[in-house]
């Protein structure tokens, strides 16, 4: 079983509050799923390229300016979901 | 007939001939939505006013012109995670309870461009994330066949929508099986297109190698009419692809060769579902479509495969859920002392519901130092083998025909407390999205009342040729 202290890292890791419950469970859940995955070391893999993406990406370059100035409006919409903000400003708690 | 039993090309005549108006066609679907959905659970929002606007608007519309576009006037329902702009997206999480969408989705501005009314906004499992809708934090969705069953998932809403007669199609988005699985348990057509053959932009992101965002229709033809839709290159979404189509292929029938992958058809599977795949096949064959046994060998590795890369792109993409630019958020919290980091973790840790925290954990666990090489790197590697099994596959077939799940609608509650049970129903599907192909369910039979679908898996962006093939076993029912 997954120990509690790796549980509480990968929790911190991911920015994920837990309660002393939750590290409970995600031991007994994540156990299993992670030994379902190990079935994965039985396959030959030696010289296969990894693939991330099904069909060919290129990367696709754009001239580095807004592409919305026509639309002032998006402006507003977005302050308008912000949770906490200082006249037109993000705020956020202090980080130190 | 009652209008809102039609099909797309149907409720088009009619909206042509003027037999009825647009406005009279969505006030008949709005009405039975509002009144159905209180034991189905499909929608999250309903749009009515945005509906009834729009329905005018194309009345508008059709006393002046000579030409009615074949969209135009048709009531649908979009998935919970497609942006339509003002109108809230939740994506069935508590973290966006009250998100108002700042701006529409492509496909929702290329189906409304063409003139679909949109009726609201259908429920899903949290962030796509599930086989049974019912890890939405809005309560889950019922099955209309038997309401003690679920609709499957992620995108149970809009299968159920569609297959109870609340709207005339829906989009789902599908990243291991979300539009097929719930289509096949509620006994509706549902595409899962070529990865790259549609936009995603405005889609609420989950795995991004995996998403795609399709139809969900009552026959193939409506599929086939949403596909041409929504598909093509967008510039707002770097993935989208232009590709040329195959023109008016027509299913010669003698020249048709299908393959069956024997690694479907496993031990623990339902013997009525087998049964009935069996004999959906034995009718294309009856029909002089050469069928043949194929081997996909890296099948029972998918669904290990699937289940460290989606959950690791889930947690790099859910990384933007952080209580400080949109979302539930303990920021304004009286508390002084709290530091940027508490925000986080709360908002985080109040917002996201079980089954979405799980897989954060998966894939942060999967893709931290120490394990990347051991779990992510070598799924990515498994994903090219898997890939090659389809492309050697094909080379000798035209399409692939597998059951879309092993099971029927399972009871509601049945798997809840089993992860990896739940994940299990997706085993026929995932291999699909790690391939980036299109599938397609299509309804070929009932165990007792339970509907079961026939996955028609093809080439990529040979959509047209799953159509022309789902056609000639729809015909026959």
């Amino acid at each position: 079983m997954i120990s509690k202290e790796e549980v509480q890292h990968i929790a911190k890791l991911a920015r994920l509050g837990l309660t002393e419950e939750e590290i409970k469970k995600f031991q007994k859940e994540l156990s299993p799923i992670l030994n379902y995955i190990e079935k994965l070391k039985e396959v030959d893999i030696s010289g296969i390229e990894p693939t991330s993406y099904s069909v060919r990406v290129e990367n696709i370059m754009r001239e580095d300016k807004a592409r919305f100035e026509d639309k002032p409006a998006d402006e507003e919409k977005l302050l308008k979901l912000m949770p906490e903000k200082k006249d037109r400003h993000l705020k956020v708690k202090s980080i130190l | 007939m009652e209008l809102t039993e039609l099909k797309i090309k149907e409720a088009h005549e009619g909206l042509a001939k003027k037999e009825f108006s647009a406005l009279e066609l969505c006030k008949s679907y709005l009405e039975k939505a509002k009144k159905e959905d209180q034991k189905l659970s499909a929608f999250i929002t309903i749009t009515e006013d945005l509906a009834l606007s729009q329905a005018k608007k194309i009345d508008e519309m059709i006393l002046k012109e000579k030409e009615v576009p074949i969209l135009a006037g048709i009531p649908c329902a979009i998935k919970d995670n497609i942006l339509v702009e003002e109108v809230k997206c939740t994506a069935g999480s508590k973290i966006l309870e009250n998100y108002i969408a700042p701006y529409n989705a492509t496909v929702v501005e290329k189906l409304q461009e063409r003139g679909v009314v949109i009726l609201g906004k259908t429920n899903l499992d949290e962030f796509a994330m599930g086989s049974s809708t019912e890890n939405s934090a809005f309560g889950p969705t019922k099955n209309p066949n038997d309401l003690s069953r679920v609709p499957g998932g992620s995108s149970g809403g809009s299968a159920a929508a569609v297959a109870a007669d609340l709207c005339l199609f829906a989009l789902g988005s599908d990243t291991g099986g979300s539009i097929r699985q719930p289509a096949s348990f509620c006994g509706v057509v549902g595409l899962k297109p070529t990865y790259g053959a549609v936009s995603r932009y405005g889609l609420i992101a989950f795995a991004s190698s995996l998403d795609q965002i399709g139809p969900i229709t009552k026959t193939v033809e409506d599929c086939n009419f949403i596909f041409d839709a929504i598909k093509g290159k967008d510039r707002m979404d770097s993935t989208s692809i232009e590709f040329t189509e195959l023109k008016n292929w027509k299913a010669e029938i003698k020249n048709l060769k299908i393959g069956v992958p024997k690694e479907y058809f496993i031990k623990g599977m339902d013997k009525e579902v087998e049964k009935i795949i069996k004999e959906a096949i034995k009718k294309y064959e009856e029909m002089g479509v050469k069928v043949e046994e194929i081997s996909l060998p890296q099948t029972e590795y998918a669904l290990a495969c699937y289940y460290i890369i989606a959950p690791s792109e889930a947690s790099a993409n859910l990384a933007r859920y952080d209580g400080i630019k949109y979302g539930y958020s303990t920021s304004q919290s009286a508390d002084k002392n709290k530091d940027l980091l508490d925000v986080y973790l709360e908002s985080r840790e109040g917002g996201f519901g079980a089954e979405v925290r799980r897989r954060i954990m998966i894939g942060t666990y999967a893709l931290s130092s120490g394990y990347y090489e051991a779990y992510y790197l070598r799924a990515q590697k498994i994903r090219t083998l898997i890939r090659d099994d389809f492309e050697k596959a094909f080379q000798k077939v035209d399409a692939i025909l597998t059951p879309v799940s092993p099971t029927p609608a399972f009871k509601l509650g049945e798997k809840v407390s089993d992860p990896l049970t739940m994940y299990l129903s997706d085993i026929f599907t995932v291999s699909v999205n790690l391939a980036g192909l299109p599938a397609l369910s299509l309804p070929c039979g009932k165990v007792n009342n339970l509907p079961v679908g026939l996955q028609i898996i093809g080439k990529p962006f040979e959509e047209e040729k799953i159509f022309e093939i789902a056609k000639i076993l729809e015909n026959k029912h």
